[in-house]
């Protein structure tokens, strides 16, 4: 075991990079509960968009191209939650586990043919001499360009919800759909945006893991990270601020033990490997006593009786 | 002059049900007009048309003389109708301030909007804070949240569905002078009830609905309370004979029972001591919201509460759980029949079977008996005039007012020592609600002790031997409730809760 | 426009006939996806439905069925029950691999020895290894309202990994060859769970499946629990108010879906798998959500729907080495099914109308 291989400075660097997955689908899925939505599907929705994403990247050379792809892609299959939940009125647990089963199937057969494939390289923002200050700059400002867009979106989501009256109009019907719609405020048309926003960030959450993270395709590659988001809204009390703390939480512990692994640490590298889900079990246990903050329509149906 | 609203023959259907037929309506401006008739007499569905929630079928509504047919309830804003609802319009996360802005077309910025909100607050006389959380407000004051939205818009017409069920009598006097106030400005209001002494006091016009068709208009001040009863029932009730009981010992005893509560918004209960007697009605009073659901889960061991606070019959019952009370002999009606004293989806027989299954010896070993529930829900329906196709009909099939039958047949039909039930008559027809109040009358007469939590206090006083009133999880305490006056009883509801009189 | 209206009561005709609506659109739309990918559509179809029933080599798969289909059954049994109390296990998988494991571990720790408790040890060390895997989420629901849905799925990875550690270390089969995986169970005999019948694909975990069907079916018609597990799901607080202890019914539904999981996960390790291995799990625990949906949680329609699904995946396989349809488009296809499960359910409960739209 050599611990001294771990270069704290590399390991923050690298925390901020595998935090942007977790901390993209975390992001949209905050919006989609706020507006009382539980979609169970984000992990269905990031290995589509990883998929989705792969592809139009391989296929246009541009990764840029493949995170529009990917955005695409979780859009139009988070359409089919708006279908199941907002038309149909199916329940939304089952649902999203439907879009969880349905997006694994899907993601390996659009993967057939690209297994094997590099995908073109996304290169780091160039920030001029920012990314030259000592410590700082490596672990800050030496990034590529969606490490940003992830923050900037948290900043932006925050901030709609906070003083616009889109944001408000949003919580208004996570709060009390009956009440919004008592004052005539479009239920199902708000719900139907928000899914589709967390089915775009969920899927640019995906591409970052295909595209950049890791950066090939294989089956099932997102691995729970989908999941983990899920259980970091509940810990963020659905706060946006809050999701970029526990974003950089789990990336923190998901690349210390890949640096543990790395350095060849005596545990094995199985329960190296099973402890993020450890930790957000625990997590989840800890934060569980604080449910007061959750949207109160937050995965009721809503149906305009007379 | 033109009339501000006219309505002609305004018909809407819903499959199964004509809930407005061919209603002829018109309101001047300034003008209160009360729209008055029972529960299912269509007057929901006629302001939902008229705030743009229900498209109508047929027929016209002009607005100062315009044809009038708002697409949504944006646009009947926009066209000066404003509209105080009776439950689910406000957002207890929410600030009163967004909770304002989000029934606004066009909200100023915050910091201004909260200066209007002071402003309007204080010429009405409707104090409130602009930054609290609407979720910690009493029920009093979520409805002026409800009144300074509409003001703020400066409606021409401003309907108000039963706003006084919320408030105390001390309240409700204030309200009205706002409304007073409101009409000498020009403003029209169409006031929804069935409280007949207040429309007398308060509206200069009626128009009286019966199953969804016009059956009368009437000026209220020149018209007798019991004419207009008739004309909103059909036909005269009669009220519920009650006998005066021997009253026997002491059945039911809550000593200083207190209980957090039990969620970010829910209400405490603080140290309530009360002792109810065989035979005797203890009717307890209170503005909703100040722990009647809390008080009827105590009692029914759905929260188990710290021993020593809920005696029956001397025994300690505060730690046992529901069937165990319900073994002893103290049952219990939840106010919400759906959801909460029955099971919407389930059969009549199923929900026999909910609560019955202990006194009725419906299961043995754990082995439901389901021919023994059925003829027990069988009995229900036939004891208590259960208008259903049969048992094994859904629960939510049913009208409230036969569903609220069901539901306290159910208890009462096993023969309970103690009954506490809250809102027994809520939201049920005339003949459903009297039918109700006399089988409890006649349950204290045979010796149990009832206890009826309810908001209405014209049902209190005709039942109750004696009176009480919950106000912010406490309970006042018990008087005789003969001879208690409107302003006593406010007093121990919690009076005008620091409300001020309007500035008139 | 179309408009949806409440039914005054669930419609019982409805809840018949949208599970066969959805597998007929499944199978029209599951054709339309084969022809993408340039099949023919109907070929397909009557590969993976009609082939595995009553084609050529059918002696051959028929056994397969009730091989495939009685892991689960089992499962989908136990989530039924928790599924209908809106207590939401869908960590089955975990589950199953921890009872496999729990039951090779109990054989493997005798062996050689051959001794008629073997087997019974197993069952019962199996059923607790699923069952205590479920208590996790279980207890911690209880005591801290922690969601079950994400402990027990975050659970499925940790047991993944734990799988691969025991198929690695102490399991590790040491006559082997340094392959990973643990001894066959197979070959010892009194660990196997063979055949009863041979050549009928009849092992004790189908008899398993059928008791447990034939127990949820009592429990959830006759017994005070299973009438608590309705309400539960129905009305929550109409369940409180009559008396249904939230606690004990999260437990036990949560435990008795471990425990069947993990007695699938044993009989398949002690039988058709034979061996504790880095890919043992396939899958079974979440394709049993699926059934259990498909069979409308009720016990019946599950034994039914876990044929169907067992069908498909020995159709799928056949469709794989005939056709050389990919085997991802089978989990499509099964997902698709519940998609369309889901959205025809409405009109159980709903009338559709057509006309006027309402302002909504």
């Amino acid at each position: 075991m050599d611990l001294s291989v771990i270069n704290p400075i590399l390991l923050l660097a690298a925390l901020m990079s595998a935090a942007t997955p977790i901390l993209l689908a975390a992001t949209g899925e905050l919006v989609v509960e706020r507006a009382g939505v539980l979609n169970l599907g984000v992990e269905g929705m990031m290995i589509v968009g990883a998929i989705a994403g792969f592809i139009v990247a391989v296929n246009t050379g541009s990764p840029a191209m493949g995170f529009i792809g990917a955005a695409a892609g979780g859009a139009i299959l988070s359409l089919l939650f708006v279908f199941l939940t907002q038309v149909a009125l199916a329940n939304q647990v089952a649902s999203g586990l439907g879009l969880t089963l349905f997006g694994l199937g899907l993601s390996a057969l659009m993967g057939q043919s690209y297994v094997g494939v590099k995908p073109p390289r996304m290169g780091d923002l160039d920030l001029g001499p920012l990314s030259d200050i000592p410590v700082l700059g490596p672990i800050l400002f030496s990034h590529d360009a969606m490490v940003y867009i992830g923050l900037l979106m948290v900043a932006c989501v925050w901030a709609t919800l906070k003083y616009t009256r889109a944001g408000l109009v949003l919580r208004a019907v996570g709060e009390n759909h009956d009440a919004a719609h008592a004052l005539g405020y479009k239920v199902k048309r708000i719900r139907a945006l928000a899914i589709l926003f967390g089915g775009a960030c969920a899927g640019m959450g995906g591409a970052y893991i295909s595209l950049i993270r890791v950066p090939q395709w294989t089956e099932g590659m997102t691995a729970g990270v989908g999941w983990i988001a899920l259980a970091l809204v509940v810990f963020a009390s659905w706060k946006p601020w809050r999701v970029l703390l526990g974003a950089y939480l789990f990336g923190g512990i998901t690349q210390l033990q890949l640096n543990l692994q790395g350095a060849g640490v005596a545990i094995p590298v199985e329960y190296l490997a099973m402890s993020p889900y450890i930790v957000t079990i625990i997590v989840l246990v800890t934060l569980s006593a604080d449910k007061s903050r959750a949207p109160g329509s937050l995965g009721r149906i809503f149906h305009a009786s007379h | 002059m033109t009339a501000l609203l006219d309505l002609s023959g305004v018909t809407k259907a819903y499959p199964g049900v004509v809930a407005n037929d061919s209603v002829s309506l018109t309101i001047q401006s300034g003008e209160v007009h009360a729209l008055l008739g029972e529960n299912g007499a269509g007057k929901s569905t006629l302001v939902k048309m008229i705030y743009g929630l229900v498209k109508p079928d047929a027929g016209q509504m002009s607005l100062n003389g315009a044809s009038f047919a708002p697409a949504d309830p944006r646009a009947a804003r926009a066209a000066g109708i404003g509209m105080v609802f009776q439950h689910f319009s406000l957002f207890d996360a929410l600030t009163v301030a967004e909770n304002i802005a989000l029934g606004m077309e066009n909200a100023p910025p915050m910091r201004q909007l909260a200066a209007q909100i002071k402003a309007v607050s204080e010429t009405y006389g409707l104090p409130l804070a602009p930054h609290r959380l609407v979720g910690d407000l009493s029920a009093g004051e979520r409805q002026r949240v409800e009144i300074i939205r509409c003001l703020l818009q400066e409606p021409k017409l401003l309907i108000m569905d039963e706003p006084t069920s919320v408030l105390t009598p001390q309240e409700v006097e204030i309200l009205f002078k706002t409304l007073r106030k409101l009409s000498a400005e020009g403003t029209a209001i169409l006031y929804i009830s069935h409280k007949l002494e207040e429309i007398r006091s308060l509206c200069d016009a009626a128009t009286i609905l019966r199953l969804g068709k016009v059956v009368g208009h009437c000026i209220p001040r020149d018209t007798s309370a019991a004419e207009m009863a008739e004309l909103m029932v059909g036909s005269a009730l009669k009220p519920p004979q009650k006998v005066a009981a021997p009253v026997g010992d002491v059945l039911l005893e809550l000593r200083d029972l207190s209980l957090p509560p039990a969620s970010a918004f829910g209400m405490p209960l603080r140290q309530i001591s009360v002792s109810v007697r065989a035979g005797e009605v203890l009717g307890i009073g209170g503005v909703a919201g100040n722990g009647q659901d809390e008080l009827l889960s105590a009692l029914s061991g759905e929260v188990t509460v710290p021993a020593g606070t809920v005696f029956f019959k001397g025994d300690d019952l505060a730690r046992s759980h529901p069937n165990a009370r319900r073994a002893a002999g103290l049952l219990t009606a939840p106010e919400e029949r759906l959801g909460h004293a029955a099971a919407p989806d389930m059969s009549l027989t199923e929900n026999a079977m909910l609560t019955g299954a202990t006194r009725q010896g419906l299961e043995r070993n754990g082995i439901l008996n389901w021919k023994a529930a059925r003829s027990f829900a069988n009995q229900i329906i036939a004891d208590f005039d259960v208008r259903t196709p049969g048992p094994g009909n859904a629960a939510r099939s049913l009208s409230g007012g036969n569903l609220q039958k069901f539901v306290i047949g159910r208890e009462i039909l096993q023969r309970p020592e103690v009954l506490v039930v809250n809102q027994p008559t809520w939201g049920v027809d005339a003949s459903a609600a009297a039918a109700i109040r006399q089988a409890l009358l006649d349950l204290a007469e045979g010796g149990a002790a009832v206890v009826v939590i309810s908001q209405d206090l014209d049902e209190l006083m005709e039942i109750s031997d004696n009176f009480a009133a919950l106000n912010e999880g406490r309970l006042s305490a018990v008087r005789p409730a003969a001879g208690l006056t409107v302003a006593e009883i406010g007093q121990m509801m919690g009076g005008a809760h620091g409300m001020e009189v309007a500035h008139v | 426009m179309i408009r949806l209206d409440k039914r005054p009561q669930p419609s019982r005709a409805m809840a018949l006939a949208t599970p066969l609506l959805a597998v007929l659109a499944t199978m029209v739309f599951g054709g339309l996806l084969f022809a993408v990918l340039g099949e023919d559509p109907v070929q397909s179809i009557l590969t993976i439905f009609w082939q595995p029933l009553f084609g050529e080599f059918a002696f051959y798969y028929r056994p397969q069925l009730l091989v495939k289909g009685a892991p689960l059954v089992l499962i989908a049994m136990g989530l039924a029950l928790g599924f209908r109390a809106g207590i939401w296990n869908i960590g089955a998988e975990g589950q199953y691999i921890m009872g496999a494991i729990f039951g090779a571990a109990a054989a493997l720790a005798f062996y050689p020895l051959e001794a008629w408790w073997i087997f019974p040890l197993m069952v019962i060390c199996g059923g607790l290894g699923g069952l205590l895997w479920a208590m996790i989420p279980g207890l911690l629901k209880v005591k801290f309202g922690t969601n079950e849905i994400l402990v027990s799925l975050m659970l499925v990875y940790v047991a993944e990994q734990f799988l691969s550690s025991m198929s690695l270390g102490l399991l590790k089969n040491p006559e082997g060859f340094g392959f990973p995986g643990s001894r066959n169970l197979q070959q010892y005999a009194s660990a196997h769970n063979a055949e009863i019948i041979t050549g009928s694909g009849m092992h004790w975990g189908v008899v398993a499946a059928m008791i447990a069907v034939i127990f949820a079916y009592v429990l959830l018609t006759r017994h005070r629990l299973g009438f608590a597990i309705r309400v539960t799901g129905e009305a929550p607080r109409a369940a409180k108010f009559g008396g249904v202890n939230p606690a004990r019914l999260i437990l036990f539904c949560l435990g008795t879906s471990g425990l069947l999981a993990g007695l699938a996960g044993m009989f398949e390790v002690a039988g058709p798998a034979g061996q504790i291995t880095l890919d043992f799990n396939v899958g079974y625990g979440f394709t049993a959500i699926i059934v259990a949906f498909l069979g409308r949680l009720h016990p019946v329609g599950i034994l039914l729907a876990g044929g169907l699904m067992a069908l498909t995946y020995i159709g799928g396989d056949i469709a794989q080495s005939q056709l050389g349809l990919p085997a991802a488009a089978i989990q499509v296809f099964q997902g698709m099914l519940l998609f369309f499960l889901l959205a025809l359910d409405v009109l159980t409960n709903y009338r559709l109308r057509f006309g006027a739209a309402e302002v909504a």
